[in-house]
């Protein structure tokens, strides 16, 4: 052990009081972030009444609180009395003065309060309503969206994983004429709007009867892309060329030294790049929108939700409820796969 | 690339066996072979899925085709440029697109400059938790991210307009009012930053600590250190992300397209260029048309490209030059 650590001198109060000013903005500044994500959890659990009432608070799914009384639903209210808040069932109310039932006592009179009784806050109880998530995910038919996500993502991730492994092998590990230029015109790629080659593109997929299928969202995957083999090829070429030489006396031919001596090394590489298609794929929007236009049955999640806001812009409980089940497996497998995926997007960005 | 005692070997063997016309060995040759073969994927796809294309997008962009009335295709020449000059939606959808990225790049750029410092400073507790955190909300799906925003955007409900009202503040239609819908989208574009803050955190985890060492010697204070050393040497992520971010305006759909139904609302205020385009091709079947549009979007991205890389020398500092 390193004796300087064992001596550590406690924190000078200046170094905590920048810890605590430090940690505390950052603190502040993350709340703020992902309060929205408050937001969708509470009113995913909130009943369609509450969205249209001001009266109660919008911070948690509440309930107004009724009291039953002679065969009727009395609506509870906070009533200041004598210097306290009562919580009393309001039987009758005019303008100027309201007659109130204490459910702690109902067979006394009836109290009397003076003043509009429309002023009074009512009285509220936490009320999540889990029966939401039933019913956004039998409205939005979320087991068939998911299942067409799932087909989209998994076999465009092997076409675009297998591809991009080819060919930054190709670049990393071979010398050819043209090859500078070539790799320049893939990264030159990157800044190629789609919409450059969506119309001819599109004309094509529906001449060859493509449109309203998944097969324009998964082939056009399989020949590679610009991003995947930088990062792949970037790794590929931190392996030592030893390692192939000696495979290669070994009798290896070139597909081989890649499956035996390129690919088990590059683990971490391949699931990022795995992790990036899955998820462009799980969240793209454009080309589900413009390929499956009228085939409702294929629309992936993306798609469905959106729609689904579309319809029931009156329910927006349910679209929070909607958007909650949607984002859940990418944030989940965030978490699960974070580092690698974080190493993967450093690596494409600053390794240049 | 170092040589191997083997491959300097193998290397003399061939090159005492004869070459071929183009001044390759065999052995060359035969590496040559199977690099083409590694790349033919991409060859394929970028001959059949880019540069096709392109080339096509342009020859319609000459043409009135509509894939309604497709047998009355006609060649038009020019026309369809013309056309756009005097379009108006074409310069609403520009002019949209510009505002938009002159208040989204500067404000996304030190929102992630701000959260890189903060997840660097060695004054933060619980570092890992923070940039975890704080790079989750780009792995929500655009789709979900945009309703849970316009819902905390609604003008009764929403959160950001109630906690305004609770200190006296009567809250915008953030999303209906076409002063409040910029501000409202580059807020909402903040939950996409990650990958900004962590190419940026990147950057300056790689700065050499002797620099900092030295400016504290000569007594510079922390905004200098920040200025004259960090912002230098992390320069090229800036320029690669500000690159990223000019483009991505240009390529704007998905959130207006979600946020307002398609409808380019309120008073085109969201009709961005590729809205724009979109609704040419595919509501209104002018795909020639809408291939002109393409094309000079293209052009315009290809020069701004240009233009920043032009740029670059003066304000881009690569280390990596230097030492050679």
């Amino acid at each position: 052990m390193n004796i300087a650590h064992a001596f550590k001198p406690p924190l000078s109060s200046r170094k905590l009081l920048n810890r605590i000013l430090v940690t505390g903005i950052a603190t502040f500044i993350l709340i703020s972030f992902l309060a929205p994500l408050g937001y969708m959890f509470t009113t995913a659990l909130k009943s369609t009444e509450q969205m249209s009432d001001p009266g109660v608070p919008p911070w948690w799914p509440f309930s107004r609180v009724t009291f039953a009384y002679q065969g009727q639903d009395l609506e509870i209210y906070q009533v200041p009395m004598d210097g306290e808040t009562r919580n009393l069932a309001l039987l009758k109310k005019t303008r100027k003065e309201s007659w109130f039932i204490d459910p702690q006592d109902p067979t006394a009179e009836p109290i009397l309060w003076e003043g509009n009784w429309r002023t009074l806050s009512p009285a509220y109880k936490s009320d999540p309503r889990w029966q939401n998530f039933k019913k956004a995910w039998d409205d939005l038919n979320f087991p068939r969206l998911f299942m067409n996500s799932m087909i989209i993502a998994s076999f465009g991730t092997v076409g675009a994983v297998l591809s991009s492994i080819s060919v930054a092998y190709g670049f990393s590990r071979f010398k050819f004429r043209g090859r500078n230029l070539l790799f320049l015109i893939l990264i030159g790629t990157i800044i190629l709007p789609v919409q450059v080659t969506l119309i001819p593109t599109y004309i094509l997929f529906s001449k060859i009867g493509w449109t309203n299928t998944f097969l324009p969202l998964i082939v056009p995957h399989f020949f590679a892309n610009a991003y995947n083999v930088f990062l792949l090829r970037q790794y590929f070429m931190q392996i030592p060329n030893e390692m192939d030489e000696a495979a290669m006396i070994d009798g290896a031919n070139p597909l081989q030294v890649l499956t035996q001596v390129i690919l088990p090394q590059s683990i971490p590489a391949l699931t990022a790049v795995s992790l990036f298609h899955f998820f462009f794929a799980w969240n793209d929007f454009f080309s589900p929108l413009i390929y499956l236009a009228s085939k409702p049955e294929l629309w992936p999640l993306s798609v469905g939700l959106q729609k689904f806001n579309a319809l029931y812009g009156r329910m927006p409980n349910l679209i929070q409820t909607g958007a909650l089940i949607t984002l859940v497996l990418p944030v989940v497998i965030f978490f699960l796969a974070q580092r690698v995926f974080m190493q993967g997007i450093v690596f494409t960005g600053v390794e240049k | 690339m170092e040589l191997s005692p083997v491959a300097v070997n193998t290397k003399r063997i061939d090159t005492v066996k004869k070459r071929n016309r183009n001044g390759l060995t065999p052995l060359e040759h035969e590496r040559e072979k199977w690099g083409y073969l590694f790349l033919s994927p991409w060859l394929l796809g970028f001959l059949l899925f880019t540069l096709l294309p392109i080339l096509a997008t342009l020859v319609f962009s000459m043409t009135d085709y509509s894939p309604v009335n497709a047998e009355a295709t006609t060649f038009v020449g020019f026309s369809n440029f013309a056309t756009m000059l005097t379009d108006d939606k074409m310069w609403i959808s520009l002019w949209v697109t510009i505002r938009y990225a002159v208040l989204a790049i500067p404000v996304s750029f030190i929102f992630g400059l701000v959260l890189a410092l903060l997840v660097n400073s060695k004054h933060l507790v619980g570092k890992d938790v923070f940039r975890t955190l704080f790079y989750m909300p780009s792995m929500i799906p655009v789709v979900a991210g945009a309703l849970v925003w316009a819902g905390v955007m609604n003008t009764q409900t929403g959160w950001i307009n109630v906690t305004l009202k609770t200190v006296g503040i009567t809250g915008p239609d953030w999303l209906g009012e076409v002063e409040w819908i910029y501000p409202a989208l580059v807020l909402i574009g903040l939950w996409g930053l990650g990958n900004l803050m962590l190419t940026l955190l990147a950057g300056m985890q790689g700065v050499p600590n002797e620099l900092y060492e030295a400016a504290v010697i000569d007594g510079a204070s922390g905004w200098r250190q920040f200025r004259h050393i960090t912002l230098p040497m992390i320069s090229p992520v800036v320029f690669y992300n500000m690159t990223l971010m000019l483009i991505g305006a240009f390529k704007y759909f998905d959130l207006a397209y979600v946020l307002k139904n398609g409808t380019g609302g309120p008073s085109d205020a969201t009709l961005f260029y590729n809205l724009n385009l979109y609704k040419n091709a595919f509501t209104y079947n002018l795909m020639g048309y809408a291939s002109a549009l393409a094309w000079v979007l293209f052009l315009i991205i290809l020069i701004l490209t240009i233009l920043l890389f032009v740029t670059s020398g003066r304000w881009v500092y690569y280390a990596a030059e230097v030492r050679k």
